[in-house]
């Protein structure tokens, strides 16, 4: 028989471990990723095209693509999904229909990545006839953002006290007229953060563009937005399974795999930076 | 006392939150340029009923309505009438002061722009809600300040002057005092007694010697019923019924 | 603008707002109706029987095989895998953040759950090839280490910010109350955990786990990069599998439009939705139930 004491220090000392080894985890990967991309990475690395077959060069075109898709996915996704959360959190009562858009969206979130890839083919690539292409890819990549942007937003609007819209409804403002000038402004930070994190998610997704537009490698760094593109994620996937040389351009997939980790990284750190100064001015 | 115009009124005025029953068959009149006070103890419907008139129970989902309510003879609830100009018409003051996170002038500027008054006229008028609300004095200088650095009182004494840049017939006030010390309680009582002038006021107040100091009228209501009706200084001096007299002497409340 | 356009306005704007709510349910109709639709198409050609049953999944054989069971069986074997990993820890993490851990402490452990959550996929992939691989060839004397081992252990890193978020949220949701009890009766800390937190946040625990099983279950790109992907009838941890997700990934960037193969992967990924939304429409359902029971 072991004592009460021990058998506290024991669990304590067995949840410390778990606690420890998730942190063991992120510590690796990071470690990994810094000590192994830091050598590889240069000016020349992020502001030049592949070169020799991907052997050389940089990653710009990537980084081009990737800033494309993700300002298609905000430009579609952060309007759509912020209308949807006003109608939810301010017009929609407890009714069959609200209930269902809540389901439908609860759903939405945990349908797999690869799921969005497979309706972006058929529905932008072929069905609209898009093709594969930037606008397709950040098309797909906005619908699978679509859930967390409303439930984000709708929370942050939750967040504004009635008062405020009893105070401009009460001065004669139409119900529109109050989210527009008062909700919506109070609940900036709260969207801000949320559509940032969300962003920050899509960026580093590789599943739903797979199929939509990705592509190995483009000459040159084209912006069209009807054209294959390349994506960081996309890259790094391709560098590390089906380059031909696999283990010659290892320095250049850890390069590739640090800068999109420091550019999640800065989203993220954009997003609570928002939160933080919000807390800060209330 | 016959000549007095009625400015509000109800007719047999009955409102539900889902199955709660809270206001029943309220009859009740209110007179132009006078201060009505509504008094009763929590949950009688005094602010239940206030609201309905500027119709703030619309985005309630559960609240049903039946009966009329009319602003002189206008049916408040037709259904082609603006709910907008209802409460452009009638304004009110809330609970809790709850100045939009705006500058000061903007707090007040903001129900003259969607109102549409022209750029040049509003200038003037901020200053002169600010005068009628007892606030210009303190606040001149500073209407770039963001309006939820003033004090409680002058925040209220704000919501006040928003509420009277529209120049509304009447001002609903929804215990308008119940979260401020007891001098800027007094500023604001001052207040309301010299916007009688020009406005019908409607108080909702759970402080008896606030409502024998603002108000010509008080209506005492009990549990979604209107118990007694009485100028002022009659209900307190000799209420006719019992319930009345219990709740003015604190047996409950 | 008078009264009269505000108020137009403002119709115009609520039938906006609404449309987007209709378009939402629209956006997920359209995903089960393309995997209907598609499905539909391969049952024509192929028959359902042989699609459940197959143990072979070889479309572009000689003899094209199209049985779904070695894919559905990776898919559960890596999944199964990672939960043995990532429930211990996960909620071992979160009982020690919620119940241990200091303010301080907190807050380093917090943001770095989040960090972890926000690693793309495709990075944890990566280091599935270039160190877990390495690692389990090294400790098993395999040539290499992409099997379902390594499969398990990224998704179990994919999974456990979903646990731990989830499980620590349910154990915090724990009335003072019932911790305060059990001081009152002597028992110490361990113990108020083990005999009162932990099971009266159970359902909560269990909606964590759900969720992380259906977030491990649809992954693609870890599994794609890190098992190998040879598509036969798996055999252990140490062999290579193929999920049906990175057959998905694989095989449609290749298929020709509308053949009976390009059918075959909306029918998998019609398995795929099914199974995931079981996980998740269960966790939704342990949610519910720890919210009403505590809600009381």
């Amino acid at each position: 028989m072991i004592s009460k004491k021990t058998g506290a220090f024991l669990g304590w000392f067995v949840l410390l471990l778990c606690t420890g080894t998730v942190c063991f985890f992120l510590g690796i990967i990071l470690a990994d990723l810094i000590t192994k991309g830091w050598p590889a990475l240069s000016w020349e690395f992020i502001s030049s095209g592949p070169t020799e077959g991907m052997t050389t060069g940089g990653i710009l075109p990537a980084i081009v693509g990737t800033v494309l898709t993700t300002v298609i996915t905000a430009i579609f996704a952060v309007p759509f999904g912020v209308c949807c959360a006003i109608y939810l959190n301010e017009y929609a009562k407890d009714t069959s229909f609200s209930r269902l858009i809540r389901a439908s969206i609860r759903n939405l979130s945990g349908v797999p990545s690869i799921i969005y890839g497979l309706f972006g083919l058929a529905l932008f690539v072929q069905g609209l006839s898009l093709g594969t292409s930037v606008l397709s890819a950040g098309l797909t990549l906005g619908l699978l953002s679509l859930p967390y942007i409303i439930t984000t937003t709708e929370e942050a609007l939750r967040r504004v006290p009635a008062s405020m819209r009893e105070a401009a409804l009460g001065l004669g403002a139409t119900q529109f007229e109050s989210i527009r000038d008062v909700v919506l402004p109070a609940a900036l930070p709260g969207i801000l953060t949320g559509v940032v994190l969300t962003l920050s998610r899509a960026a580093g997704e590789t599943a739903p563009i797979l199929f939509t537009g990705a592509a190995f490698y483009i000459t040159g760094t084209s912006g069209a937005l009807n054209q294959e593109f390349m994506a960081l994620p996309y890259h790094l996937y391709m560098l590390s399974t089906q380059h031909q040389a696999i283990e010659q351009v290892r320095p250049l997939a850890y390069a590739t795999a640090l800068v999109l980790l420091i550019v999640i990284v800065l989203l993220n750190l954009t997003a609570f930076y928002i939160r933080y100064k919000h807390r800060n001015n209330d | 006392m016959t000549e007095e115009k009625i400015k509000l009124s109800t007719q047999n005025l009955n409102l539900w939150f889902g199955n709660k029953h809270v206001l029943k068959n309220i009859n009740a009149a209110f007179a132009e340029n006078k201060v009505t006070a509504l008094i009763g103890p929590s949950g009688c419907g005094k602010s239940t009923l206030l609201r309905s008139f500027n119709r703030m129970h619309d985005l309630t989902p559960d609240a049903r309505i039946e009966g009329k309510l009319f602003l002189e003879s206008l049916d408040l609830y037709d259904k082609n009438i603006s709910v907008t100009q209802v409460r452009k018409r009638i304004g009110m003051v809330f609970q809790k002061a709850n100045p939009f996170p705006k500058s000061i002038y903007d707090n007040i500027n903001y129900g003259l722009k969607i109102n549409d008054i022209p750029q040049g006229d509003r200038k003037g008028i901020v200053e002169n809600a600010l005068k009628e609300s007892y606030l210009w004095e303190e606040v001149k200088d500073e209407l770039n300040k963001p309006a939820t650095r003033l004090s409680g009182g002058q925040q209220q004494r704000l919501c006040i002057a928003r509420t009277v840049a529209l120049r509304p017939e009447i001002i609903l006030m929804d215990e308008p005092c119940s979260a401020l010390d007891p001098i800027s309680t007094l500023k604001i009582e001052d207040l309301i007694h010299s916007l009688k002038d020009k406005y019908t006021i409607v108080i909702v107040t759970h402080n008896m010697q606030q409502a024998q100091r603002v108000s010509d009228k008080t209506i005492f209501m009990y549990l979604g019923d209107i118990i007694e009706e009485a100028d002022t200084a009659e209900l307190f001096n000799n209420p006719q019924k019992e319930l009345t007299q219990n709740y003015i002497s604190g047996h409950f409340g | 603008m008078n009264t009269r356009v505000r108020e137009r306005y403002d119709a115009v704007f609520k039938l906006l707002f609404k449309t987007t709510g209709m378009l939402v349910i629209a956006v997920l109709g359209g995903i089960f109706l393309m995997l209907v639709w598609n499905t539909v198409a391969f049952f024509i050609k192929v028959s359902p029987v042989d699609f459940i049953t197959g143990t072979q999944w070889n479309p572009s054989g000689s003899q094209a095989s199209y049985g779904i069971l070695p894919l559905v069986v990776s898919t559960t074997l890596v999944t199964i895998g990672a939960m043995l990993i990532a429930i211990p820890l996960g909620i071992g993490t979160a009982a020690f953040i919620s119940e241990y851990a200091g303010k301080r402490l907190k807050n380093f452990l917090k943001p770095a759950v989040e960090m972890l959550a926000a690693i793309p996929s495709v990075a944890i992939g990566f280091l599935g090839i270039v160190v877990v691989g390495p690692g389990i060839a090294a400790l098993t004397g395999q040539p290499n280490g992409l099997n379902a081992l390594n499969g398990a252990v990224l998704l179990a890193v994919m999974a456990l910010p979903t646990i731990v978020t989830i499980a620590e949220d349910a154990i915090n949701a724990v009335p003072a109350s019932y911790r305060e009890a059990s001081y009152g009766v002597g028992a110490n800390r361990w113990q108020t955990l083990v005999f009162v937190t932990i099971p009266a946040a159970a359902p909560g625990i269990i909606a964590a786990i759900m969720l992380g099983v259906g977030r491990a279950i649809g992954e693609t790109m870890t599994v794609l990069m890190a098992t190998g992907n040879v598509s036969a009838f798996p055999k252990g941890f140490f062999h290579s599998v193929r999920t049906i997700t990175a057959t998905i990934a694989i095989e449609m960037g290749e298929v020709p439009y509308q053949t009976t193969h390009y059918f075959a992967l909306f029918a998998i990924a019609a398995v795929l939705f099914l199974m995931t939304l079981a996980a998740n429409l269960a966790g939704e359902y342990f949610v519910n139930r720890f919210r009403k029971y505590h809600a009381a």
